[in-house]
């Protein structure tokens, strides 16, 4: 039989609905995402490790479970917050259910609330904390106990070493090895590593911890910083580290968080977003060819356009909100952009971007 | 970039009459694009045919023609007008190809016209096969493979090569005769042979048969910079096979993976971007379902019926967006309507499910043939909104007026599993319902998806349904089993009935935003749908707007079906408009997604939602409004007024009660008797028993229709006992309850009026007179404006008749009065205190904007001081021809003789200083070629053979050659007219009617017959293939009389006047 089970946010509001997936409570930050489809990619993806995300497209889980399309090799947000979930799904290749998923992976769901109530809360309020519990008294329990501890955290120990791996991992180049490239792994997600691999390049997943010495001393041909779910303020530790790779003058391409992280490491300032950039359809404009492409986004934090980094200048801005997308460095072969430059197995309109990165290690060469 | 600076003057070509396949949208985007386009201070030149459209208001455009939109007639507007461009990709195909055709012939350049919105280049990637094919291969684009072969050997080769199952489609034969699916060898032996023994050139296409993959379409909107966006994607619940129009389609795609999705998403993006597409384009795929294997079905580089549906489905704007990248903007220069924040280079999310329903026009044609396929038969469509599937589809079915308000179909019920079963093989419009009847009865998922191919995940979704029904029936009633069923889409009424138990409580539904963005952004959009939650906002939004205005609530028409078309929609629309300009806040409801009305800025709000009762009360309780409107929505709104009357919601306007006093029949009557005024004599019956004495009584012919009818539905002419008993049996097999009304038939002139009322005088702008005598349909008939040939004595009847009569109906706002004049004598048919088909065009032409009065007249204004005086409106300098345009090539079996049964799908206008050459245009824009020499073929009932012989001299003496079937022949030899007998079919198999019409040697058909329908009856047979073979069947002596008086008169394409629309007026 279905059980209530309560969502409470920071702000007071209390929304019923049922319980799916695993048992339990959980409690982070709510955010929401607009993708129709892509549901597994966001349920698996290191970018929302800690979270609890809303979809706001009503029906969820209508293909299934397709190992084939998760980017990460489990699930990582908190809790699964949708109007609707799919018992009897339709796709040849699926092998579940959405629920069957979650309580495998020991991630609560809620489900049957109004959604778009509660997107339009958080499109108002900002992103708040929230909390999950079989009754709204339990649920304000558990959410003050995790803002406390959300706040004697903050400043310690590192966050990126939820989602980022405990070992360095080389997964060989699809075809001929025409560069070797090391990936600083912040959450990273397969797809950018199947990117990379089907480009001939041999990746070398390094541990977001490991020193950026231990990264140079295997003298690869160039750096990806990964993309992340966390603030990258937050640890001055991989500030620094990435300095460090900066000057070792290797051709450096950061993505999403590393692309914040790198612009921290020469010196420029953050924003929050009111409640971030998270879905498949945001424009982001190329400033030098005044091209528009439209780009998959998990990302709470931008650049600051009035403190940017030393010696850059902004190549892509997002058409909606102005904020910066991405970044170009003039005295390193260095670039970012805040987007994330793939869209499952179809090919990405922003390719070019590692065709660019290519360029810098050739040039290197 | 920004706007051409270049661009001063732009022509726009609209889309024609509206035919199946064609239809309201196009008004739509021709709307569209028109504002878009005034907006940006460029003069805007107009062409289209059709008067029934909003496009050809005065407001629209700067120089509106409604003349034939043929590539002379285009041509010498060019020559006239001098435009610098002309916008090719907003008037569908018609317009598409005109633009074409002047462009390849150079016309364009050499009059220094820029061609908007698609290159030929383009144009020829997207519609020449070979060049699509080599297009698609050069960007590594799958087409379904195909290959032409022109013997059966090949044909064998070519069919291993791509493996079975492939279809045969011979070259040349009509209607794809002679072709067929091959599974295996032995078949494809057998229907290769056939096809390539029936095509006339010995040629045949063998092409890989993909029925039964997913049906996916895609909306892509490119700019010249090379921007592109998917705009929506949309999933076709009836796999390929069926066409997309006739298809019931889920926005977006649900049973794609992401990978698959974005494959065809990237596969949509690039086929755009090879075509250079410069605007809208829709792009069709098939998937296979087990793997990702697909194929490009079709590319259209044109807004289209699904880029109405995007665009309403989504909230973006896709024809607006596009004359803006025709005229030289980019995406990223485009601002987001909705939001008024972002721009129009993003790609739409939406958070609920979107469900199109075909609207068929099968319940009137009970004969015509109800198998979809390739060829669409849809005359019209419904959009619903919801937060789940079956919410959505729930809508849409009550939505579409077929008499539903769940997914049981009744009469199902009587089938045996097998039959049903065996029904469900063949698609026609009611499969959706056998297969739920059938899931209903325990047929497994697995079979039914094996027998239809229906995704899995729909058939699940009914199965939700069928689930609740069934608890429903088994467990108490509850606050929360009730809920439950509000959120999957049940009315009230539904809940009650299927339960047989009372309602716990009644749930009012909330309203939800439709915004592009799915709440991502504050939206400023008043665009609304229903569903059961929490929040409602609409409220909110209404509170905001702090507006002090008083509301009023205009209902719309629905699906376009024969009979309730554009018009009302037009009339809507104007009534908005005109109720805007009075100081209301104005509502609009509606549920048809190809209109004008529900565009999200025609109305300060509108509500996607059904035309039922409790949907509609659901609108006025948030809303409080004023007053509401039924009187331009046609018979979907009129139903409405005696319940809103009941509720006690103030209706303005006629009230219900005069609305039931011209509907019912006895109180009419009673009416009819007090001001003394004639009508046919007649009788009500309910039985075949009482309908045969009637008929007696009355004298043959009778005219025979239920009570309660709207376009002639179900109408026909009674000449004997045997016509009587055919028609009580259909009737009584519908299972219609009201009684049937029987009526004696004259033969004589039939006279329509449309005029205003406020309650103390009227003003008629003008009175039609239709060239076909009554018993035609006045929907089909070509109808002259002013009536041509109606003494003083007769005109000043008819005025204070229907002087008389709207004031006795106290109406208030718009009526119409159909009328015969018989003998010199005066009797009404049928008097509807509402709006009517010929608002539009008399509201054109006449110069009176007669919405625009009616809308004041409810709200208590006087025509008097309304500047255009009352009584008979001054005489126009024009005479105006209204001629109707039928679908007959898409409905199959369908008898094309005209008669008391409406079957016209759309109309055009031609307008001269006379009426031949106000005709002679009306007939040309209506697709007749208007060939003055060569075979004409005779065969008429014997009623008609008195007249026939003056006629038949017409065409003999402009030289034309006749033939006849034995009986009328006769009578034209005597009359001194050298005639070739033509055999009946079943007496001679080498030479008669039939191979008459197949030789190519006639232009012109004249036969009528007294009996027809039947599809197997010979008379039928021969005009269906007239149809076929697209020679012009005239069905009445009196349009056979005029087309032949039009023939003999001087005019041709190139003399008659170009009358620009605001000329009409001084």
């Amino acid at each position: 039989m279905e059980r209530d089970l309560y969502l409470v946010l920071e702000n007071g509001e209390v929304f019923r609905g049922k319980r799916f997936g695993a048992e339990g409570e959980a409690a982070g930050e709510v955010v929401f995402h607009t993708g129709m489809v892509g549901y597994l990619e966001t349920l698996t993806d290191p970018g929302y490790c800690g979270q609890i995300v809303v979809q706001t497209f009503p029906l969820i889980g209508n293909y299934g479970l397709i190992p084939d399309e998760q980017i990460g090799d489990r699930a990582y947000l908190k809790a699964y917050i949708v109007r609707e979930w799919c018992q009897s799904p339709s796709n040849y290749r699926s092998e579940g259910t959405v629920d069957a998923f979650l309580k495998q992976q020991g991630v609560v769901g809620l489900y049957d609330i109004d959604t778009r109530e509660l997107t339009r809360i958080l499109r108002e309020n900002g992103t708040m904390k929230g909390a999950l519990a079989e009754s709204p008294e339990r649920a304000h329990e558990v959410l003050t106990a995790f803002i406390k501890e959300d706040k004697a955290t903050e400043g310690h120990a590192s966050k990126v070493e939820l989602v980022t791996r405990r070992e360095v991992l080389t997964v060989p180049a699809k075809g001929e090895t025409r560069f070797r490239v090391a990936v600083m792994d912040y959450g990273c997600t397969r797809n950018l590593v199947r990117m990379l691999t089907e480009r001939g390049m041999e990746v070398t997943l390094f541990p977001a911890g490991t020193a950026a010495l231990d990264v140079l001393v295997t003298d690869p041909d160039g750096i990806i910083l990964s993309n992340g779910p966390f603030d990258p303020e937050e640890d001055a530790e991989l500030i620094f580290e990435a300095q460090r790779l900066v000057y070792s003058g290797k051709p450096l391409m950061g993505v999403d968080f590393g692309h914040l992280l790198l612009a921290l490491a020469r010196g420029a300032r953050m924003t929050k977003l009111k409640h971030g950039h998270r879905g498949a359809n945001q424009p982001v404009k190329h400033l030098p060819s005044d091209r528009v492409y439209i780009a998959s986004h998990a990302q709470g934090y931008a650049v600051d356009a009035d403190f940017l980094p030393m010696n850059a200048w902004a190549t892509f801005e997002n058409l909606n909100d102005k904020t910066v997308e991405g970044l170009q460095y003039t005295d390193i072969p260095a670039f970012s952009v805040q987007f994330i430059p793939e869209d499952g197995r179809g090919k990405s309109t922003t390719g070019f971007l590692f065709d660019q990165f290519e360029k810098f290690m050739k040039d290197a060469q | 970039m920004p706007r051409n600076k270049d661009l001063k003057k732009v022509m726009v070509i609209g889309s024609g009459p509206i035919v199946i396949g064609q239809a309201a949208e196009f008004d739509y985007a021709g709307t569209q694009a028109c504002r878009a386009l005034q907006e940006e201070g460029l003069e805007v030149v107009l062409i289209n045919s059709n008067p029934a459209t909003i496009m050809t208001d005065e407001a629209m455009a700067d120089h509106i023609y409604i003349e034939p939109l043929t590539l002379e007639t285009v041509k010498r507007i060019i020559e006239k007008e001098r435009p610098d461009s002309i916008l090719s990709t907003l008037g569908g195909q018609t317009g598409l190809t005109l633009s074409m055709q002047l462009a390849r012939e150079g016309f364009l350049e050499s009059h220094g016209v820029k061609l908007l919105g698609a290159k030929p280049e383009t144009i020829d990637k997207a519609e020449d096969r070979q060049s699509f094919k080599d297009t698609m291969e050069s960007i590594h684009q799958p087409c379904i493979p195909s290959k032409v072969v022109t013997t059966l050997e090949d044909g064998l080769a070519y069919a291993e090569e791509i493996g079975y199952p492939v279809i045969i489609r011979p070259a040349f034969t009509l209607g794809g005769t002679g072709g067929g699916i091959c599974h295996n060898v032995e078949e494809m032996k057998e229907i290769c042979a056939n096809g390539l023994r029936l095509s006339p050139i010995t040629q045949v296409l063998v092409e890989k048969c993909i029925s039964g993959w997913k049906e996916i379409e895609f909306e892509v909107i490119r700019d010249a910079k090379g921007n592109s966006i998917t705009v929506c994607s949309m999933e076709n619940v009836d796999p390929v096979g069926v066409h997309t129009g006739d298809s019931i389609v889920l926005a977006p795609a649900v049973t794609l993976s992401h990978d698959e999705y974005q494959m065809l998403r990237t596969a949509a993006l690039d086929i755009v971007e090879a075509l250079g597409v410069e605007g809208g384009c829709n792009v069709q795929f098939a998937l296979y379902p087990e793997s990702r294997e697909y194929a490009v079905i079709e590319v259209n580089p044109r807004v289209s019926r699904s880029s109405a549906l995007a665009s309403k489905a989504t909230g973006y704007p896709i024809a607006k967006v596009a004359t803006k990248i025709a005229i030289g903007y980019t995406l990223d220069e485009i601002r987001n309507a909705v939001t008024g924040t972002t721009y129009a280079c993003f790609e739409p999310t939406i958070d609920y499910a979107v469900v199109k329903l075909p609207k068929w026009p099968f319940d009137k044609f009970v004969y015509a043939k109800r198998t979809l396929g390739t060829q669409m038969k849809a005359t019209g469509e419904v959009m619903a909104i919801g937060t789940s599937f079956e919410q959505a589809m729930m809508k849409a079915v009550r939505g579409a007026e077929i008499g539903l308000d769940t997914m049981n179909l009744p009469k199902l019920a009587e089938l045996s599993d097998e039959k049903l079963i065996a029904r469900m093989e063949d698609c026609d419009d009611e499969r959706i319902f056998i297969i739920y009847e059938a899931l209903k009865r325990g047929v497994s998922v697995e079979r039914v998806h094996e027998i239809t191919m229906i995704d899995e995940w729909f058939l699940y979704k009914f199965l939700n349904l069928i689930d609740y029904e069934r608890r429903l029936q088994a467990e108490p009633m509850t606050e929360e089993l009730y809920h439950e069923g509000k959120k999957l889409g049940y009315p009230d009424k539904a809940i009650a009935r299927l339960s047989s138990k009372s309602l716990p409580r009644h749930e009012n539904a909330v309203f939800k935003m439709v915004d592009t963005c799915a709440a991502e952004y504050a939206a400023q959009t008043p665009y609304f749908y229903s569903t059961y939650d929490e929040e409602n906002e609409a409220e909110e939004f209404i509170r905001n707007r702090h507006d002090s205005k008083p509301t009023v609530i205009v209902f719309g028409s629905g699906p376009i079906r024969i009979g309730q078309g554009i018009e009302f929609d037009y009339a809507s629309v104007h009534c908005v408009w005109a109720l805007k300009k009075a100081g209301f806040q104005v509502v609009i409801v509606n549920n048809n997604p190809e209109t004008v009305s529900t565009d999200f800025d025609t109305a300060d709000r509108l509500y996607f939602e059904p035309l039922t009762p409790e949907d509609v009360m659901n609108i006025i309780r948030v809303e409080k409004p004023y007053g509401v409107v039924v009187a331009f929505g046609g018979q979907t709104a009129i139903k409405l007024t005696k319940f809103l009357d009941e509720q006690g919601v103030r209706i303005l306007g006629t009230q219900a009660d005069s609305i039931d006093a011209a509907e019912d029949r006895e109180r009419f009557d009673a009416l009819l008797e007090k001001l003394k005024i004639k009508r046919p004599q007649g009788h009500t019956v309910f039985t075949t028993e009482e309908a045969l004495r009637a008929a007696h009584d009355l004298d043959f012919p009778v005219l025979m229709r239920p009570s309660y009818v709207l376009g002639g539905q179900n109408m026909i002419i009674a000449f004997s006992d045997e016509d009587i008993v055919e028609y009580m049996q259909i009737i009584l097999s519908h299972n219609i309850e009201n009684p049937v009304l029987i009526d004696k038939y004259y033969m004589g002139t039939e006279i329509e009026v449309d005029a205003i009322c406020d309650g103390e005088d009227i003003l008629i702008p003008g009175i039609m007179e239709h060239i076909e005598r009554a018993g035609v349909h006045s929907g089909d008939s070509i109808a002259v404006y002013p009536a041509w040939n109606l003494s003083d004595n007769l005109r000043n009847k008819i005025v204070n008749h229907s002087r008389k009569l709207a004031l006795a109906l106290k109406t208030m706002g718009l009526v119409n009065i159909q009328y015969v004049v018989f003998e010199n004598e005066v009797y009404v048919i049928e008097v509807n205190p509402r709006s009517s088909r010929t608002i539009p065009y008399i509201s054109k032409v006449s110069g009176v904007p007669m919405v625009d009065l009616a809308t004041r007249c409810m709200l208590g204004e006087k025509l008097s001081n309304m500047g255009y005086g009352t009584g008979l409106y001054r005489r126009p300098k024009y005479m105006c021809v209204k001629v109707p345009v039928f679908s007959f090539e898409k409905l199959i079996d369908l008898d094309v003789q005209l008669g008391p049964e409406m079957k016209s799908t759309g109309e055009v206008l031609g307008i001269g200083r006379t009426l031949e050459e106000a005709l002679y245009k009306g007939l040309v824009a209506a697709g007749y070629k208007m060939k003055k020499s060569g075979g004409i073929f005779i065969t008429v009932r014997d009623q008609d053979k008195g007249e026939i012989a003056e006629i038949a001299e017409k065409y003999y003496q402009m030289g034309f050659r006749l033939y006849a079937t034995r009986g009328t022949a006769e009578l034209l030899e005597d009359e001194g007219m050298p005639v070739m007998v033509v055999p009946k079919i079943y007496k001679n198999a080498k030479y008669n009617s039939m191979t008459l019409v197949e030789s190519g040697e006639i232009n012109y058909i004249i036969s009528s017959s007294k009996k027809g329908r039947l599809p197997q009856r010979d008379s039928v047979k021969i005009r269906r293939k007239a149809v076929e073979h697209a020679i012009p069947c005239l069905t009445s002596l009196d349009t056979a009389n005029a087309l032949a008086d039009s023939l003999m008169s001087h005019y041709s394409q190139e003399n008659t006047e170009l009358v620009e629309l605001k000329d009409m007026k001084d």
